[in-house]
C-alpha cells in the first residue's frame, strides 16, 4: 500500500491523544502523521481551576505540545488558513499546503468574550475577570488576593461551555477561600446561569443545588446574560434584569476555530464541527474526522470524553485507511470530579442515555458518585499524573473503557 | 396522553406544550400557542423566526439555540427577547409546532 498521510489540526488533548494511538496502528512506512498548532503550548486545563486561589501555578500545568507526542510525528507550529475539503488540503499561514488522506480535527474551542457587549469594556482585566485562560487565570488570582469582600459573581454566559462543571467548582472553592481567609460574611456569593437549574442534568443539579443552599451561595438561574457594565459594576440580562458585583467571574462564549467559518462545508454557526455521534465521522466528508471540544455533539466538552472518543476515533480512522466499515462505538461517555472546596470532591459518569446518578465507579467497589469524598478529591488531583503519563500517550487505564459502566449505578427504572 | 387546549383535540404534546409530532402544526395552531404564551399577535418579524426555527428543524433534526438564531435568522438576540420574551429559542419552537430544543451539555 502506498504511504498514507494523516493529518491532525490540534495539539491539544484530542489531537495529541489521536496522533499517539494512531503512531502506535501504523508503521512509519504505512502513514506519516502530521500536526499542526499555532503554538506549543499544552495547558493542562483542569489546572486552570485552582490557579485564582494559588493552589496551581500557569508554570506547573503547561508544557510544550512537541513533548507530548511520540517519534515519527511531524509537528507544524502555525495557524490554519483553511481547509479545502474538495481537495483534500489544508492551507497554513505560513502558506504551506498539506494534503491528507484523512483529516482530524480537534482544534478546540476559542473564547469569544468580545461577543458579548462590554464585556471586554471598562474594568475588564480589573473586577471582570476569566479564569478560561492561563492570562485571565493569573490576573484573577492577584484580585482575589485584594478582594476583601462585598457582591462575587460567578457567571456563564451561555451554552455550550468547556467543562461544565467548572464555574460551580470554581465557586464552591472560593466559599471555601473566602472562609479561609475570614472574609465569607462579608461576602454575597452568587451563581449566575443561563440554565433553569445548576447543572444540566437533573439529578445532578438537585445534588449540586443542595451543595451551594448548604454552603450559602445564592443560585440566579435562566439569566441570560446580554450586557456587562464594568464602571457601573452591574451584570445584565437579555430580559431586563440586572445584577450588582463588585468582582464578577465570568465564563465568556464559546465558538469553534477561527479556520472553520474559513472552510466551507466544515463547520455550523458557532463554527463548531457536526460530527457523527458514534462513529466520529463528521459531516463534511468520510475522511474527515473530529473529536473533542471541536465537534457539536450533545456531550459535556471535556477531556474525559475527549479520551474516550480518542479510542473509537483511532479505530474508525484506521478503518477508513483499509476500506472497513466504521464502528458505530462511541455512546457519549463522559466523566468528572467536582470540587467542592475542603479538600473534598464529587464524581459523576454518564453518557448520551444515562444522565449521572448516585452509585459507585466504576463497580460497585469503586469511588462514590455525586457524593462528596475525601477519596475523589485525591482522584482529582492524581489525575493531573495519569494526563501527561497515561492519557495522552495513548495508554489504556486498567478498568476503564470508553463506553460507561452501568455496574454499580443506581439507575432509575423506566 | 397530554393534549392542549388548542382548536384541535387529537394535537398531540408534551407536558410543557411542545407538539410531539410537528406534521399537525398548522397557521391557525400557532397563533393559539402563541396567545397561551403571551404573544397577542404574531407579527412578520415573528413569523421569521417561527418559520426558520421550524425549516431548520425539519431540514437537520436539531432547532437552533438562541445564539445560532441571532447569527443567521437576521434577528438580533435583542430583538429575539423582544419579541419572544423569556427564552425565544423555547417559545419560537413551541409555536412553530416543533420539539423542546434539547438545549445544551
Amino acid at each position: 500500500m502506498t504511504r498514507k498521510r494523516i493529518v491532525i489540526l490540534g495539539g491539544g488533548t484530542g489531537g495529541t491523544m489521536a496522533a499517539n494511538r494512531l503512531r502506535r496502528r501504523f508503521d512509519p512506512d504505512e502513514a506519516e502523521i502530521h500536526v499542526v498548532d499555532r503554538d506549543d503550548r499544552h495547558v493542562y486545563q483542569p489546572g486552570l481551576l485552582f490557579v485564582p486561589f494559588g493552589l496551581a501555578r500557569v508554570d506547573e500545568i503547561v508544557r510544550p505540545r512537541r513533548r507530548q507526542l511520540r517519534r515519527d510525528i511531524a509537528f507544524h507550529e502555525a495557524e490554519v488558513q483553511s481547509v479545502a475539503i474538495e481537495r483534500d488540503e489544508v492551507e497554513l499561514d505560513d502558506g504551506t499546503i498539506l494534503p491528507y488522506d484523512v483529516l482530524v480535527v480537534a482544534t478546540g474551542v476559542r473564547l469569544l468574550p468580545e461577543e458579548t457587549e462590554g464585556l471586554t469594556g471598562p474594568g475588564w482585566n480589573e473586577r471582570v475577570f476569566t479564569f478560561y485562560s492561563p492570562e485571565g487565570a493569573e490576573l484573577l488570582e492577584r484580585a482575589l488576593a485584594w478582594f476583601d469582600g462585598g457582591r462575587l459573581v460567578v457567571n456563564l454566559v451561555d451554552m455550550p461551555i468547556k467543562c461544565p462543571v467548572a464555574p460551580l467548582e470554581f465557586v464552591f472553592l472560593a466559599d471555601w477561600h473566602l472562609r479561609e481567609r475570614g472574609i465569607r460574611k462579608r461576602t454575597e456569593l452568587t451563581y449566575v446561569t443561563p440554565l433553569d437549574a445548576a447543572f444540566t442534568k437533573p439529578v445532578a443539579s438537585q445534588h449540586l443545588a443542595g451543595l451551594l443552599a448548604e454552603k450559602e451561595i445564592e443560585l440566579v438561574t435562566e439569566f441570560n446574560a446580554g450586557e456587562v457594565d464594568g464602571s457601573a459594576r452591574t451584570l445584565g440580562s437579555y430580559d431586563g434584569r440586572t445584577l450588582e458585583f463588585d468582582l464578577l467571574v465570568t465564563v465568556p462564549l464559546h465558538g469553534g476555530a477561527p479556520y472553520v467559518e474559513r472552510s466551507p462545508g466544515l463547520g455550523d454557526a458557532l463554527g463548531f464541527v457536526p460530527t457523527d455521534t458514534h462513529t466520529l465521522r463528521t459531516a463534511a466528508k468520510d475522511n474527515v474526522f473530529a473529536l473533542g471540544d471541536a465537534t457539536d455533539l450533545p456531550i459535556s466538552k471535556a477531556g474525559s470524553v475527549t479520551h474516550f472518543e480518542a479510542e473509537i476515533l483511532t479505530e474508525n480512522v484506521v478503518r477508513h485507511l483499509a476500506g472497513k466499515e466504521l464502528q458505530a462505538g462511541y455512546d457519549g461517555h463522559a466523566n468528572c470530579f467536582i470540587e467542592t472546596g475542603f479538600h473534598k470532591a464529587l464524581l459523576i459518569d454518564f453518557n448520551y442515555e444515562t444522565e449521572p446518578l448516585p452509585g459507585h465507579f466504576p463497580t460497585a467497589f469503586g469511588l462514590p458518585l455525586l457524593r462528596e469524598s475525601r477519596l475523589n478529591h485525591l482522584g482529582k488531583l492524581a489525575f493531573q499524573w495519569a494526563y501527561w503519563h497515561a492519557l495522552l500517550p495513548g495508554r489504556e487505564i486498567p478498568g476503564i473503557g470508553p463506553t460507561m459502566p452501568r455496574s454499580g449505578k443506581q439507575l432509575l427504572t423506566a | 396522553m397530554t393534549t392542549t387546549q388548542i382548536d384541535n383535540p387529537r394535537i398531540e404534546v408534551d407536558p410543557e406544550g411542545f407538539l410531539l409530532r410537528p406534521e399537525q402544526w398548522n397557521e391557525t395552531i400557532a397563533e393559539s400557542i402563541a396567545r397561551e404564551n403571551g404573544v397577542a399577535e404574531l407579527t412578520d418579524r415573528h413569523w421569521l423566526v417561527v418559520r426558520f426555527m421550524r425549516e431548520r428543524y425539519l431540514a437537520t433534526g436539531a432547532a437552533p439555540s438562541v445564539r445560532a438564531l441571532g447569527k443567521e435568522s437576521g434577528v438580533s438576540i435583542k430583538e429575539l427577547y423582544e419579541l419572544f420574551p423569556k427564552g425565544p429559542a423555547k417559545l419560537a419552537a413551541k409555536i412553530g409546532g416543533i420539539p423542546k430544543p434539547k438545549g445544551c451539555i
